[in-house]
């Protein structure tokens, strides 16, 4: 039987960004740049179709058989091995697709919120150089993070990991004219590095103590395995991904790339730092829960590095006056609720949240982009300030990705957030008081941000407050559908409390599976309906306060934050110069590796050159000048003596030779006379 | 008839002069004139005896010798010219470059 068109074909889905990625890459110099326009978001619009048509073609099947997997062909064939316990093992891994309900949500965010991203751009890119360029790199990634989240073993999602840190370099660095976003680029890369060794690691330890890295492979090996619930390889594999998750998501303690990450282009801020590449840690964690299941350690300690996350960046976030800054930090805070719902077990209000953030964080950059785009370039929220009347969409449409982020019901930040917060409460009432207590300030700074830039008296320079313009449609038809995605984001799971019925939650049930496995402890039972229900109150009440309180701070009384600033003097430059964190690791690790290369440096100028080049060189020397002697003074000297011994030997006899030819004539007469005497001398007495 | 004791003696003589000349003459000439004395100093002994003995062969030896001498001197003025190109001296003295 053949399987579903758009399933079957569900390879065509990376594959059409990545034509269109090559294509301008390599020529995209000669093309307009309305065909690139055409060309990038028309194949990203295509991967979007070819995504929605698999999720239909998905939810058609029944509830427990939404899966499918498409070989394309295998790349890695059979290599064997010994696992940990001595087994043989084949390490197999192919280019093998897989969709099921985790990857269908994903496709869908990531070329859903990638297109309107990709159309925003051609309108905020439009004057900007290296267009081709920029939407090249744009189409490289949508190809690597599609990849990444249809990847069926760990060693393809390895490629699509690489490829969206690969993009994410390059497109921090988009203006690499500029050092520090260069230096931000590299940052990026270097500390996403860390991240992947881990994730390496854990790669590895899971091939050597399940046996595969395929991940439908690995539910089943869990359940064959003598593994007892918290058993340590687990703990050590799900803790070494949670290494390279936190990397790529931005999680303490390797979050630092992020916020410097904002020196991209906003539409890159949007897609990759905002709803897509950041949020991989996220999927990673939640596709290979299996494992995290039967490592409760490591779990409590994704909850807590979560957490603490959520909060540490949310107080960052309240000082910064960078408008992207803020909603970076912020994006780092969201992250961190992430992964407090993958670390209290509820993977799939992470991967919830994950969806309705894309949607008013991808939102709220892109407004931000506007209001930059609307101020020639301007990003310093204290150079801004009533500007709801002069840019009308962009405020409406922040105004509600931020009712959203904060959490304002019914806003699909509510639903999402709430869910957490519930489940974080069943687990552990320290983790929902830290995650409640960032709601708060959440919705504080968010609303800072609002007043700041919208409301207020207007700050603006006045060079840039003549050129104050709503930006063009291209810009804007983006910011609205995203803004109706984040009010009715929440409705695809709105809460059976409130009369909903959870469909989303529900619908990615199954990627759970292992919840069935009866070594799993389950979460608490449901919380009664008061307990739900008081929740929700509770954290609109906070949220409430904190918009009132940044309403008081920052409309009200707008000489309050510096006088609070002032009396806090040590605590806000704290937090102002982000806990130090940039320097401390500068101290620790930057230095030290700088350190380390001048040590080489040293090593390779004075003992590699030193020693080894310029000694061989003395040596080579040396030897040819013994040589040299040896040659003058024994094989010139030997010769030599020959001809002095010859030359001593001669001394009387070469006195006759003295050229003249009379003295030879004489000797010649002499011999003769000689000769002649003697014959004389015979004949006289030879006679008798 | 004049006995051979005389046309010996004049050919020691003629012999003696020739020697004394090539000996103690410089010019290179000189000595090749003396050294025709010497020759002819033989030719005189060859002559003497083939006259004494009645036979020939001192006479042919003799031919041969005048020959020789005629030969002799052609290539003897030949070197001389040539070293008197290259040097401007025909003095046997001067002619020293070929000792150890």
């Amino acid at each position: 039987m053949n399987a579903p068109y758009f399933l079957e074909h569900i390879w065509l889905i990376p594959l059409f960004p990545l034509l269109t990625a090559a294509v301008m890459l390599f020529y995209g110099r000669k093309l307009a740049n309305n065909i690139v326009s055409y060309l990038c978001a028309g194949s990203v619009f295509v991967s979007f179709i070819f995504s929605v048509g698999a999720f239909f073609q998905l939810v058609a099947m029944p509830q427990g058989e939404r899966f499918f997997t498409k070989l394309l062909f295998e790349w890695v064939p059979a290599v064997p091995y010994h696992m940990f316990d001595g087994r043989l093992a084949n390490f197999v891994a192919s280019w093998e697709f897989q969709i099921d309900p985790l990857s269908a949500v994903m496709i869908l965010v990531v070329t859903g919120v990638g297109f309107l991203i990709h159309v925003y751009s051609t309108g905020y890119m439009a004057h900007e150089g290296g267009y081709y360029r920029f939407f090249g790199y744009l189409n490289l990634f949508m190809f690597a993070m599609l990849i990444l989240v249809l990847a069926n073993n760990f060693l393809m999602m390895f490629v699509g990991w690489e490829g969206v840190g690969t993009c994410s370099y390059l497109l921090i660095g988009f203006y690499f004219h500029r050092k520090s976003a260069s230096d931000a680029g590299k940052k990026a890369f270097i500390v996403n590095r860390v991240g992947d060794a881990g994730f390496l690691l854990g790669i590895f330890l899971c091939s050597a103590v399940l046996g595969t890295v395929r991940f439908s492979d690995i539910g089943p090996a869990l359940r064959a395995g003598h593994f007892q619930n918290g058993d340590p390889w687990l703990t050590a594999i799900a803790l070494l991904l949670f290494v390279g998750a936190a990397g790529k998501s931005a999680q303490i303690p390797l979050y630092v790339w992020l916020p410097d990450a904002m020196e991209g282009p906003t539409p890159v801020s949007a897609l990759i730092h905002a709803a897509t590449m950041v949020t991989a840690g996220v999927y990673m964690v939640t596709r290979t829960n299996a494992i995290y299941q039967l490592a409760p350690k490591a779990m409590g300690v994704v909850a807590l590095v979560g957490a603490i996350t959520a909060l540490f960046a949310a107080t960052i976030g309240v000082v910064q006056n960078d408008i992207k800054k803020v909603l970076a930090y912020s994006t780092v805070s969201q992250l961190g609720y992430m992964f407090l719902a993958c670390g209290v077990g509820a993977f799939t209000a992470g991967i919830f949240h994950l969806m309705t953030h894309a949607f008013f964080k991808g939102l709220l950059f892109l407004a931000a982009g506007s209001v930059i785009h609307a101020l020639s370039g301007e990003q310093d929220m204290r150079k801004m300030g009533a500007l709801s009347k002069r840019i009308p969409v962009t405020y409406w449409t922040m105004l509600i990705a931020t009712l959203a982020i904060a959490g304002i019901f019914p806003f699909a930040g509510f639903v999402s957030k709430d869910l957490i917060l519930g489940k974080a409460y069943e687990k552990d009432v320290l983790l929902w008081a830290i995650g409640y207590f960032t709601a708060g300030m959440t919705a504080f700074y968010m609303f800072r941000l609002i007043f700041m830039t919208f409301h207020g008296t207007s700050r603006v320079d006045h060079e840039v407050e003549h050129h104050i313009h709503e930006s063009p449609k291209a810009m804007l038809v983006p910011l609205v559908i995203l803004a109706g995605l984040s009010i009715v984001g929440g409705l695809v799971s709105w809460p059976e409390i409130l009369g909903g019925n959870s469909h989303f939650v529900h619908f990615l049930e199954p990627v759970v599976g292992a919840a069935h496995d009866a070594r799993i402890e389950p979460l608490k039972g449901p919380s009664s309906r008061i307990g739900e229900i008081n929740l929700m109150l509770l954290s609109e009440g906070l949220v409430v306060l904190g918009i009132l309180f940044a309403w008081y701070l920052y409309i009200k009384r707008t000489e309050l934050p510096a006088k609070i600033a002032k009396s806090l003097n040590g605590f806000y430059e704290l937090v102002y110069h982000k806990y130090y964190v940039d320097e401390l690791y500068d101290a620790l690790f930057v230095n030290r590796a700088k350190d380390l290369g001048l040590a080489l440096g040293w090593f390779d100028t004075n003992v590699i050159n030193g020693v080894g080049v310029d000694g061989a060189g003395w040596l080579t020397r040396f030897v040819s000048r013994a040589s040299m002697w040896w040659d003058t003074w024994i094989v010139d000297g030997s010769v030599k003596l020959g001809a002095r011994i010859v030359w001593v030997l001669s001394f009387p006899v070469r006195l006759i030779q003295d050229g003249l030819v009379q003295s030879y004539m004489l000797f010649i007469v002499i011999g003769l006379i000689g000769i002649l005497g003697y014959y004389f001398y015979l004949a006289n007495h030879a006679v008798h | 008839m004049i006995p051979v004791d005389y046309y010996l003696f004049l050919s020691l003589a003629l012999f003696t002069i020739g020697v004394i000349g090539v000996l103690t003459r410089r010019n290179v000439i000189i000595m090749l004139m003396s050294i025709e004395l010497i020759l002819n100093a033989v030719n005189i002994n060859l002559m003497v005896f083939s006259r004494l003995w009645g036979t020939v062969d001192g006479q042919v030896f003799a031919i041969f010798i005048i020959t020789d001498a005629a030969a002799e001197a052609a290539v003897g003025l030949g070197i001389i010219l040539a070293f008197f190109h290259n040097r401007e001296t025909v003095l046997a003295d001067e002619m020293d470059i070929m000792k150890w």
